[in-house]
């Protein structure tokens, strides 16, 4: 029984590896760039989290010896927060990469870093270099309680809302326009914007998806885990990056199966008691993998065309 | 080469490849020194140099604190840094020793090891501190103590409980009890008064002070006949710890003891209590912070932790000391701020009785302190530069220690 609450336990972190990692995989479909800002974008979001919790007064209420936040509450801080990563996600793009759109691309990985950089040293200006706590947005209850095992309702709920986001991205991408949009872009963006797409608007827009799923994996680590602090995206975004390479970067599907690999991995190392191992392990599976298949598991290997 | 055409093979390698140099970028992002002067670092949250005076003309005596104003112990080195000035403000007002006013220099370590060093030497360098008072955090004071060593600059560590600090030299002092007294005082009150015989532990490996009170707990518990029924292991940083806690909950122990920092100690309470533990959680002086109220809510109440004062002490020096610090600041002095307090005074006495601003005279004055009455204590200094004195029991009830009882030496 020991083993089940551990799967939860991983299944728990991948999902939120999970929802990251699509933010990097879908940019990088779109535009052949890797977004380091991705997992500060993921940490602004638990701030937004954060401020709209006071706002809303959710945090006042989650302090109280018996208070537990309204569901409507809840749905607020999770819009406001991602609405406001959407936001963030588009000023990124339109200026820091739009601009470098057509220089070489070791130009625009720079800028990421230095993106990444300003928001995590900014976010110290702004938001204190301190750890906060965050409320508790759920009730703290168990779903199922025995001696060995607990499912608790953040738990499923994480992994039910990580999940139904995930399909909903995918119905997006294969059954709407904006959908098919995005996935020309993505084949070829030269050809794409011949046919009449409007490249930059599907740029941006993936930008606004991506980051949008990061917040929402932002508040909901939050709940589970509640401090937060202006560098949590760094130890995070790194792992979810690596989880979109580990699962073929550019592969929606490739993304969440290597956040969950990436998790399971984890919790095992922990579980035989080599926690100091956690990272080494897992980036040790990536360096396998891509000598494996250079294009990571789901990844496809296009060959160069001269 | 068009970028569209860029094969994903290429790619794949040059990302591996610069995912290890931004970790490599991340590990070194920040360099060293930047960390003195006003506004420091990206920080920006204190001005981390003031001057308690404004007389300017030779005639002060400068101390430079180095501590963690910002980072994952940020509110060790705040809470200290308020409690060194009230004292000197009080110092100034009063007698000041030699007749020269005391000036606090103050310097951001980030709470990063990295930026030790060049915090502490910019305080000797350029600052020509006199004495130096720091870090709160063993693993921090353990990189300063043999600059300062070296240098021939008193360094008293306010708050540093792990054995190896003092070890450094001569020079290197502390104001604060060490950590085989504080674990054993600990494993004591785990079988004698909440009647336990098994304990979990779960320790930071990568923090010296957290490996040292690991060992002096077990240490003591075994002596006691109790039985370690788990061990397990994380590091500082670390958000999930729901891995270790479910075998903490197979292995089913009375108490558990958690000898961390506070920010790290809320999230594990949370997680282990969401994971349906409901034993008495137990740890150090590193939990005292209100941040472990604000992350840990709920999930500490109960929760015992080994401490060097209570704010709520009847003692009429405590009772001055949390009456004006709270006029002050706004807010009750935690154990960090009451050790900051008591260090600058010490100090202060030091250099008054050496006669002189000579270091080696201040040193010598610093070994001999006896019986100083401090809001944490009597304080004498024993021949390995230590200080003597006894630690108390806290209960978190709210959002507040409550003391439960008094450990002598």
């Amino acid at each position: 029984m020991e083993i089940l609450q551990q799967i939860a336990n991983a299944l728990t972190q991948g999902a939120i590896y999970a929802l990251i990692a699509l933010g990097y995989t879908m940019v990088y479909g779109v535009l052949r760039l890797i977004n380091f800002a991705h997992g500060d974008v993921y940490m602004v979001g638990a701030f937004i989290g954060l401020f709209v919790s006071r706002w809303t007064g959710a945090l006042a209420l989650s302090q109280k010896v018996d208070g537990s936040v309204p569901l409507w509450m809840t749905a607020i801080i999770f819009g406001g927060a991602m609405l406001g990563a959407a936001l963030l996600g588009m000023l990124i793009e339109r200026f820091a990469y739009r601009p470098l759109r057509s220089a070489p691309r070791l130009t625009a990985l720079i800028t990421a870093i230095g993106v990444s950089l300003l928001l995590e040293y900014g976010g110290q200006l702004v938001f204190s270099p301190n750890s906060q706590g965050f409320p508790a947005l759920l009730p703290d209850k168990n779903l199922v309680q025995t001696p060995s095992f607990t499912l608790s309702v953040v738990q499923l709920f994480i992994v039910v809302s990580a999940f139904a986001l995930m399909v909903a991205l995918q119905f997006l991408i294969s059954k709407t326009k904006i959908g098919r949009a995005m996935r020309a872009v993505s084949i070829d963006r030269a050809a794409a914007q011949l046919m009449g797409i409007p490249t930059d608007r599907i740029i941006a827009f993936t930008f606004a998806l991506g980051s949008a799923l990061a917040a929402a994996a932002g508040v909901l680590n939050s709940i589970y885990q509640p401090s937060i602090d202006p560098l949590m995206g760094v130890q995070v975004g790194l792992r979810a990056f690596v989880a979109a390479v580990l699962g073929g970067i550019g592969s929606i599907q490739g993304a969440v199966l290597g956040a969950m690999l990436m998790a399971f991995a984890e919790t095992a190392t922990v579980a035989v008691g080599l926690s100091q191992l956690r990272d080494a392990v897992a980036f040790s599976i990536l360096i396998l993998v891509l000598i494996v298949r250079p294009a990571g598991l789901l990844g496809r290997n296009v060959a160069e065309k001269v | 080469m068009n970028s569209a055409h860029f094969s994903r093979r290429t790619f794949v390698r040059g990302a591996a490849f610069s995912s290890l140099s931004l970790m490599l970028a991340f590990a070194g992002c920040k360099p060293a020194g930047d960390t003195t002067t006003n506004g420091a670092a990206p920080a920006g949250n204190t001005a981390t140099t003031s001057t308690e005076t404004t007389s300017g003309s030779g005639e002060t005596i400068v101390i430079g604190h180095y501590g963690s104003l910002s980072g994952g112990t940020a509110t060790f080195g705040l809470s200290t840094d308020k409690g060194i000035r009230m004292a000197f403000e009080e110092i100034n007002a009063g007698k000041p020793p030699l007749g020269k006013k005391l000036e606090l220099v103050s310097a951001d370590d980030s709470s990063q090891p990295a930026q030790v060093p060049g915090a502490v030497q910019k305080l000797i360098k350029e600052s020509n501190a006199t004495v130096l008072i720091g870090e709160v955090a063993s693993k921090l004071s353990k990189i300063a103590a043999p600059i300062a060593q070296k240098a021939g600059v008193p360094m008293v560590s306010p708050a540093s409980t792990n054995p190896a600090v003092t070890q450094a030299g001569d020079y290197i002092f502390r104001t604060c009890f060490i950590d085989p007294f504080q674990g054993s005082v600990m494993a004591k009150f785990a079988k004698n008064d909440l009647k336990a015989t098994k304990a979990a532990i779960l320790t930071d490996v990568a923090n010296d002070y957290s490996r040292g009170l690991t060992e002096f707990f077990t240490a003591e518990w075994k002596k006691g006949g109790g039985q370690i029924v788990d061990s397990e292991s994380y590091s500082q940083g670390d958000k999930d710890f729901n891995s270790q806690l479910t075998k903490i909950k197979a292995s089913n122990p009375d108490v558990i003891y958690i000898p961390g920092y506070y920010n790290e100690v809320g999230n594990i309470a949370v997680q282990a209590r969401r994971l349906g533990i409901t034993q008495p959680m137990m740890g150090g002086d590193g939990w005292d912070s209100p941040k472990l109220f604000e992350i840990g809510g709920k999930a500490v109440q109960g929760c015992y932790f080994s401490n060097h004062y209570s704010p709520q002490s009847q003692d009429p020096r405590v009772v001055k000391f949390v009456t004006d610090y709270k006029a002050k600041n706004g807010e009750t002095p935690d154990a960090m701020a009451a050790l900051g307090y008591d260090a600058a005074y010490i100090v202060s006495n030091a250099i008054e009785r050496a006669g002189s601003v000579d270091k080696s005279k201040i040193r010598d004055a610093l070994a001999t302190t006896k019986d100083y009455p401090g809001v944490t204590g009597v304080i004498s200094i024993d021949k390995d530069r230590n200080a003597v004195k006894s630690a108390v029991i806290l209960k978190i009830e709210g959002n507040e220690g409550k003391y439960i009882t008094t450990v002598k030496p």
